[in-house]
């Protein structure tokens, strides 16, 4: 037996010109090639390219469905569609948008960043981390088998009782929606236990709270949100498919439930989600514009407090998508008040985005293209958002095409813009290859006109009264050349989508060969090779301020050190730093590649299908799977550090 | 002081250490999303109480004799558990043994006396909307008395192989933690569906 070592002082070493210290950590860090390397990998570097692609798929089906509305909208009386199957697409398209698209494309972003920014070499919890993925994976395939039988939900994304009740909608519909939500959520709320332990506990040494990356405090933020809201609208389905197949009343208002609760508990989760699905994408913005500017970031502590801030009004707004409910009117003064001034911080993030740019000297890449359109959008989403939450204007425009367009401004303007941006940006890093820059605008262009001529027009069709998720409408209404427009719009921005589609294609093949640092950034994702190694740094790099290679540009000396540090090599091993300050704490041992992950959530999505068909003897055995898995799972290893003793 | 001009070579633990390890944080973390669930819960019944409605709100005064010796039941195991953590910490194995055990029996005295209440009530889970938020409160707290049972059994296993001790005792903290955590639940709850219709009479 091997003596336990308890304790250790680690070497302090250079990185350059150690080829036999990479080879070594290769040999712990790198997957194995093959199949089984590609089941059981928790390199985070892969997981996160993977939540990328798997979300714009969901972008694509969410896209396919809403082009079919489209097109049944293009033009009065249309056939395309009957009722029933556009109830069932606009329900898909918005469950889809905002719970299998907008936070995973941005988890995606997060799980391959945050450790190359933060200056470790994984997340907290690796195996956690290929879990989540895949309970996120099979959370969709198991929403999107409803379209299989004809089934899909149907009562719309917010899913509002009565309408959803047993007696209302008898199929299977609605269950689909309450068993996909529940188990994606296990997934949602467990990425942000990881991402919170993450930045908290696994800084360089030296990155104290002040020096977090801007995208750091987003992701955080959003983490922790995530974690307070999911368990409303976890719980809120729950209760709902009780009351479907168990008999209970919680919103039955016959035998003393109440159907205002589900309204609740669902805002209670759904507009703390709004935020959360749009200010990671706004602190990718604060990261890279900054790089596209050549200055750092104006006003980081106020865009990193109006993030927090933001959030933390997000949870008081939850009453103002009930203003149409009859509420009391000192709640509706105050929660109409809330609505108005979230608006604060949001003009701060603004006006420092201008200011970088005003003060800074712009390289006019599409990246950038991407962020300028994203802030010219955000203005009008924040201005039609601030319109609806004055009580009166909200009585009136209340379920038209005037909150569709608000929606879409709010979703794909400060979303999908800043995503693009964002994967103009971070694609050289994670391929090793650039984007081209010509088809690159080009897209930007047909996203930037498709999508304002697409949405800008159903502004007006609500100003004139079209009501939200009809089917079609008759031509004396005067909505038809508005709604042309719209189709059309819709699809100049699908075609744009799809010009960057190519240009990823084509460039994994023939892009320009990037370079560790293409754009000559100042964070420590550009320190390491594009792509990144496997283990990300050989040897744990010393952060002393927010731009740590850009120190000498700034006319700072030079203190941050991306290539000398702490060389912890007996093993897959990373280091843990304290929480504010960020000085050494602990080496942790990390996880090596495991099937158990996939297993787990393979044995979870057989308890939500058991569940759904209503077969108990399934159920109670993949509960017992659940169980025998996690105590593998768990078992304490001598490898990872967890016991001390004698060991068989 | 805290600015890290230059890494200083220094002795650092190895592996997953008290409350330095990563399971820890994740444990805490686990524990603020678990509390919002059971917010979340007593909010329904809170606001479903304060409605208008038809019947009387609770159909009866709820009896305290089974209840409030068992919520007693409950406290002691947690520090039964606090014991047994200390032994770990102190590479005390029979202290370690001793008190996880005890905490085990003390939890399954706490269940099986639950049982009993859920049977002595006069009305069921599909009777009212009072049914239906009682049995779902208790429910899924007693779900997690149930895992945090599962959680302490493997401990003992574990305790028992002499895997613990002075210097890795996370896994009986990450444990203990989260028992205290279902004992705190449990007074929330108690205090909500068993003392407030004390307080404020049924209506
Ligand atoms: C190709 C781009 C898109 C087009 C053409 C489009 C079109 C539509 C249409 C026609 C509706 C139905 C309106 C109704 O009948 O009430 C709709 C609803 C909706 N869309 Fe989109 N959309 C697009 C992208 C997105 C994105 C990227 C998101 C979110 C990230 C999103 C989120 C929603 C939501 C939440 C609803 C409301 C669903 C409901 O009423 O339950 N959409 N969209």
């Amino acid at each position: 037996m091997t003596e336990i070592e308890y304790d250790r002082v680690p070497k302090v070493a250079e990185a350059s010109g150690r080829p036999e210290l990479s080879a070594r950590l290769r040999s712990f860090w790198e997957s194995k090639p093959g199949l089984y390397g590609w089941l059981a990998t928790v390199d985070h570097k892969t997981l996160g390219i993977r939540y990328i692609v798997t979300a714009f798929v969901f972008l694509g089906l969410g896209g396919i469905e809403a082009l079919i509305m489209r097109i049944q909208l293009a033009q009065p009386n249309e056939h395309v569609l009957t009722p029933e199957e556009y109830n069932q697409l606009f329900t898909m398209h918005g469950i889809t948008m905002i719970l299998w698209y907008a936070l995973p494309i941005l988890t995606g972003f997060s799980v391959y960043l945050q450790p190359l920014l933060l200056g470790c070499r994984d997340m907290a919890l690796p195996r956690l981390n290929a879990f989540t993925y895949w309970v996120f994976l099979f959370s969709g395939i198991f929403l999107y088998t409803s379209f299989l039988i004809g089934a899909a939900p149907d009562a719309g994304w917010f899913n509002y009782v009565p309408l959803a009740s047993i007696e209302q909608d008898p199929g299977p519909n609605i269950d689909f929606y309450a068993m996909a939500n529940i188990f994606l959520g296990i997934s949602t709320t467990l990425g942000g236990v990881n991402f919170i332990v993450t930045i908290l506990r696994f800084r360089a040494p030296g990155m104290s709270i002040n020096r977090l990356p801007i995208m750091s405090w987003g992701t955080l933020t959003i983490s922790v949100a995530s974690v307070l809201s999911i368990p409303a609208v976890s719980l809120a389905f729950f209760l709902l498919w009780m009351d479907r197949h168990f008999g209970t009343h919680f919103f039955d208002p016959a035998t003393g439930g109440q159907p205002l609760l589900w309204q609740h508990l669902f805002w209670l989760w759904g507009h703390p989600w709004v935020y959360i699905i749009v200010l990671p994408a706004l602190s990718m913005v604060s990261q890279a514009l900054p790089v596209c500017c050549r200055r750092p970031l104006v006003g980081y502590s106020l865009v990193a407090l109006a993030t927090v801030l933001t959030m933390v009004l997000g949870f008081g707004v939850w009453l103002h998508h009930m203003f149409a409910t009859g509420l009391p009117t000192m709640a509706l003064a105050f929660f109409s008040a809330v609505s108005l001034v979230i608006a604060i911080p949001s003009a701060v993030s603004l006006f420092a985005w201008l200011a970088t740019i005003w003060t800074g000297r712009p390289d006019f890449t599409t990246a950038f293209y991407f962020f300028a359109g994203f802030i010219i959008v955000f203005v009008i989403g924040g201005v039609s958002g601030f319109m609806t939450a004055s009580v009166p204007v909200d009585w009136q425009l209340t379920d038209t095409y005037f909150v569709v367009a608000h929606i879409h401004y709010v979703l794909i303007g400060w979303n999908l813009f800043a995503v693009l941006g964002a994967l103009y940006h971070w694609f050289p890093k994670m391929s090793g290859r650039m984007l081209d820059e010509t088809l690159g605008k080009i897209s930007f262009w047909f996203v930037f006109i498709g999508f304002n001529v697409g949405f800008f027009p159903m502004h007006i069709s609500g100003l004139l009264g079209m009501p939200r998720r009809i089917y079609t409408y008759s031509p004396e209404m005067g909505w038809s050349t508005l709604n042309l427009i719209t189709s059309i719009g819709s699809f100049v921005l699908a075609i744009g989508l799809l010009i960057t589609l190519v240009n990823v294609v084509r460039s994994l093949r023939v892009g320009r060969i990037a370079g560790p640092n293409p754009w000559d950034a100042d964070t420590l994702e550009w320190s390491t090779s594009s792509p990144p190694p496997p283990y990300n740094f050989a040897v744990i790099p010393t952060v002393a301020s927010r731009s740590p290679l850009w120190e000498a540009r700034l006319g700072e000396p030079q203190r941050s050190q991306p290539e000398r540090g702490f060389v912890l090599d007996h093993g897959k091993e990373t280091l843990g730093t304290t929480m504010l300050d960020a000085v050494p704490d602990v080496i942790v041992k990390m996880p090596e590649d495991s099937l158990v992950p996939l297993l787990l959530s393979l044995a979870l999505a057989a308890l939500f299908t058991t569940m759904m068909l209503e077969a108990w003897w399934w159920l109670a055995a993949s509960a017992i799977a659940i169980l025998v898995i996690t105590v593998a799972w768990l078992w304490p290893r001598q490898s990872l550090g967890e016991i001390e003793g004698s060991t068989p | 002081m805290s600015l890290v001009e230059e890494v200083q070579p220094r002795r650092l633990p190895v592996g997953s250490v008290g409350h330095h390890a990563t399971g820890w944080w994740a444990m805490l973390c686990g524990i603020v999303t678990e509390g919002a669930l059971f917010g979340y819960l007593l909010f329904s019944y809170y606001y479903s109480a304060m409605q208008p409605h038809t019947e009387l709100w609770p159909p009866e005064l709820p009896h305290l004799s089974l209840a409030l010796p068992n919520t007693i039941v409950l406290l002691v195991s947690s520090g039964a558990i606090w014991f047994g953590e200390r032994g770990a910490k102190r590479g005390n194995a029979s202290e370690e043994l001793l008190g996880t055990a005890a905490a085990i029996i003390l939890g399954i005295i706490f269940v099986t006396v639950q049982f009993f209440e859920w049977h002595n009530k006069p009305f069921s889970i599909q009777s009212s909307a009072y049914g239906s938020l009682y049995f779902t409160i208790t429910g899924f707290h007693m779900a997690h008395v149930m895992v945090g049972l599962l959680i302490l059994l493997a401990i003992l296993i574990w305790c028992w192989r002499g895997y613990f001790g002075p210097h890795r005792h996370a896994y009986v903290s990450i444990a203990a933690i989260y028992w205290h955590f279902i004992d705190i639940v449990w007074l929330a709850v108690f205090f909500t569906i068993y003392v407030t219709p004390y307080l404020t009479g049924r209506s």
